[in-house]
């Protein structure tokens, strides 16, 4: 299964499923990663790690090991 | 009677700028107790009766991190009169979920739109009567920063803390699911207050620990409502709590729709032009070390230098302390007292005093950086070196700061979110050498080193090393390892920072710097004074002059407690002693030295004293002495930010005793073996150094605790 840590900046994507328990997948919802929304990559971080995203018309970023959570397509 | 209102939102949403505007300066700054958060309760400038507490910006009330969980607490306790909900305009989806929970708490509330200002310049429109309707609650367009129709808001949110009556959540769920939480309302929470219900009956549905844990429920009951929330996800085909998360975004996409023009995802803003070259691959670093060495320097090197040693030099050598001494002498004030004053007390706050320019330019600095959004960049730059070592990335600033001086470093510390990173970047930040050290590194370097640059470098990297070690061997511990606020960041729009805003910031840190200068150094400065200069001849108590130093309370008490330095190679009284007077400033223990070598003055490094220092020690005790001194607590001033900062006694004692162990420790592990290894006898030392060794290697390589497991299982799921 596709996680967001397998998608390419500049792709766009929507969100399945938000695995994990616990406070890492609490905060991923609570900032709008649910079912369904659509997620933009923007970029990576200079030292590789974390990510930039766009979803819900505003930029997050997470660490590759927490976009690895959440199953897309 | 006081009205008390809360101010909720999410961070970035321009809540301290409106409370600034509302509040002016009839605000008090302290901490949540027991907790290292910071808060911030004022009353209105232009009502004084109205209390406004400005709670921590939050994105939920999910109890999971220690922000949010005041913010709960609070609501739900303290029982303000009204809330006003702060959202930002220009990206209201996210900001409209804390709404949703807000809503369910049964307290009147008003949401505040604000930024109206850059939404018109966009060219937004928001329709805010729909938003207000469809939410059940006031609305009120506003911009902070302008202080636009916030007198309005104030009015409104005063009408709804007067009619008493209770904000009813206007957002429904799905039918299932609120066929459940009708059921658990039903079965359970009769009992509670009616408006409260609502709120309590989603945490159960969404299996709140804590919630169920207040509560009081029993297993049967649990497993009761356990059956109707498993009907409701098999319904769905997702957790609970995941249903919960997306029907509340689903709400507000719906309202939003009508309400207000969307951007696409994707679309790139005017910050993300910014970001483009700001957070570029190959562009960001320069531009990171550009941004920090143009702070760096314009604080503490030009601007902040220059006026620092004008304040040194003229100010108080030049006027307020030769003044001082003219004055007393004019008044037959006893010599003693005199040198109590001058010496003592001017001379010591005086010296820390001197550094407020550049603390005041510093802070200044900062605050632009963290209102203008740039601080989120640095964390988001720097995460992936920092983490691994349990800090933040925002714990590079404060590292840079402290090789200025520790104690706006440790102050700098308030920018990090997470309590666990705040935490250890304060235990940890004085390891990095401040200017203050530096005297006692070109001492050694001159005396022992033949003056080479490298102990210079070789100081540093030890401290980044100690840094890196100590959070390598923390991050295990049972504090430190426990699940930390995962690093899942807002990176907001840049912005114009608002003036009041940052002037009332910088203003709060530097008189929490003046605060501590003039209390604690104080009296550290009187009593070092004090035991400095007193002591027993022959005898008899009384002041002692230059040449009798070595009979003072201070050297009879570096006397008996110098044979605890014995295996670190400079169980020496003088040495011991001048380790304590470092405790006020570090550039003490030179002068310190030089009295005892007989000399009333020395240079910045000492160079009269090089050859009395020869005699003392040996190249290796030297470098022991360096690194004790490098790694121990320095100044009682650093040691009281600290407090300051964890707002725990406890804290700042572990913090103390970390660092005067890993001080201590270092530099017995380096006489001892430097000792063996150049030829002395194996002994019982050497024997404790070696285990001591083996003991750090442990600690640093042991596996960590459970939070790698909790990682495994949740990939395991995907």
């Amino acid at each position: 299964m596709r996680t967001l840590r397998d998608v390419k900046v500049g792709e766009k994507v929507r969100v399945i499923k938000v695995h994990g328990h616990g406070p890492i997948r609490r905060r991923l919802m609570d900032m709008g990663i649910t079912k369904n929304v659509e997620i933009y990559v923007r970029k990576v971080a200079p030292l590789g790690d974390p990510i930039e995203v766009n979803l819900r018309g505003y930029e997050l970023s997470l660490r590759k090991d927490d976009a690895d959570i959440i199953n897309v397509v | 009677m006081s009205i008390k209102i809360a101010v909720a939102g999410n961070p970035n949403s321009g809540k301290t700028t409106l409370f600034n505007a509302l509040t002016g300066s009839n605000q008090y700054v302290g901490n949540w107790p027991g907790v290292t958060v910071e808060k911030k309760e004022g009353r209105l400038v232009k009502n004084p009766d109205v209390i406004l507490v400005d709670l921590p910006g939050i994105y939920s009330l999910s109890t999971n991190s220690i922000e949010e969980t005041i913010a709960k607490n609070f609501l739900l306790e303290a029982n303000p009169d009204a809330i006003i909900n702060i959202v930002d305009g220009t990206s209201l989806e996210r900001n409209l979920y804390l709404t949703t929970q807000l809503a369910e708490l049964g307290i009147p509330m008003v949401l505040a739109i604000n930024m109206m200002d850059v939404v018109e310049k966009c060219g937004g429109k928001i329709d805010s009567t729909a938003i207000g309707s469809a939410f059940g609650m006031p609305v009120v367009e506003i911009s902070a920063l302008k202080e636009t129709q916030i007198d309005q808001l104030i009015k409104v949110a005063m009408e709804a803390a007067n009619k008493k009556g209770y904000t009813a959540p206007h957002h429904r769920f799905s039918g299932g699911v609120e066929h459940t939480l009708g059921h658990i309302e039903e079965l359970i929470l009769h009992d509670q207050p009616e408006q409260k219900q609502r709120w309590y009956a989603v945490k159960l549905f969404e299996r709140n620990e804590l919630i169920q844990e207040e509560l009081g429920l029993t297993p049967e009951i649990l497993a009761h409502i356990e059956k109707d929330i498993q009907l409701s996800e098999k319904e769905f085909d997702d957790d609970s709590d995941s249903i919960i998360a997306a029907e509340r975004y689903d709400f507000i996409a719906e309202v939003l729709e009508k309400a207000c023009k969307h951007r696409t995802t994707g679309e790139i803003s005017p910050s993300d032009r910014i970001d483009q070259v700001v957070t570029n691959r190959w562009l960001a670093l320069p531009i990171f070390a550009l941004v920090m060495f143009a702070v760096y320097y314009i604080s503490i090197s030009s601007v902040g230098g220059l006026m620092t040693s004008w304040t040194n030099d003229v100010l108080f050598g030049e006027l307020i302390l030769p003044t001082t001494s003219r004055w007393l002498e004019a008044w037959g004030v006893a010599d003693w007292l005199q040198d109590l004053l001058v010496d003592g007390i001017l001379g010591g706050v005086g010296a820390v005093l001197g550094f407020l320019p550049q603390m005041a330019v510093l802070f200044l600095f900062l605050s632009l950086l963290e209102f203008s959004g740039y601080m989120a960049r640095v964390a988001f730059i720097m995460d992936k070196l920092f983490r691994r070592f349990g800090l933040s990335g925002k714990s590079f600033i404060p590292m840079l700061i402290g090789s200025g001086c520790s104690v706006p470093a440790i102050l700098a510390a308030r920018t990090i979110e997470d309590e666990q990173d705040r935490r250890m970047t304060v235990i940890t930040t004085s390891f990095i050498p401040c200017s203050a050290k530096l005297p006692v590194i070109a001492m050694i370097a001159g005396a022992f080193f033949g003056g080479k640059g490298w102990i210079s470098f070789g100081a540093y990297f030890l401290g980044v090393a100690a840094v890196i070690i100590s959070g390598l061997l923390l991050k295990k511990t049972r504090y430190f390892s426990k699940g930390a606020t995962p690093f899942v960041m807002e990176l907001p729009a840049y912005r114009w920072p608002s003036l009041k805003c940052v002037l009332n910031t910088t203003w709060d840190r530097v008189s929490s710097y003046v605060k501590k200068a003039t209390t604690i150094i104080l009296l550290a400065s009187i009593l070092i004074w004090f035991s400095t200069y007193f002591g027993w001849v022959d005898g008899q108590f009384q002041m002692l002059d230059r040449l009798q130093l070595d009979q003072s309370i201070l050297a009879r008490l570096g006397n008996s407690i110098a044979w605890i330095f014995q295996p670190l190679g400079w169980g020496d009284w003088k040495a011991v002693v001048a380790a304590m007077t470092g405790l006020v400033a570090r550039e003490t223990i030179v002068s310190t030295f030089g009295i005892f070598y007989g000399f009333a003055e020395v240079a910045e490094t000492g160079q009269e004293i090089w050859t009395n220092l020869r005699a003392a020690f040996t190249p290796l005790s030297s470098a022991s002495f360096l690194i004790f001194i490098l790694l121990s607590p320095p100044c009682f001033a650093a040691i009281s930010s600290i407090r300051r900062e964890m707002n725990s006694s406890k804290w700042t004692l572990f913090a103390v005793s970390y660092m005067t162990a890993l001080g201590y420790v270092s530099a017995l592990i380096v006489y001892q073996l430097g000792s063996w290894i150049s030829g002395a006898d194996f002994n019982l030392w050497t024997g404790i150094a070696l285990s001591f060794v083996a003991v750090l290697i442990w600690l640093l390589f042991r596996p960590a605790p459970r939070k790698r497991a909790s990682l495994q299982n949740s990939k395991a799921e995907a």
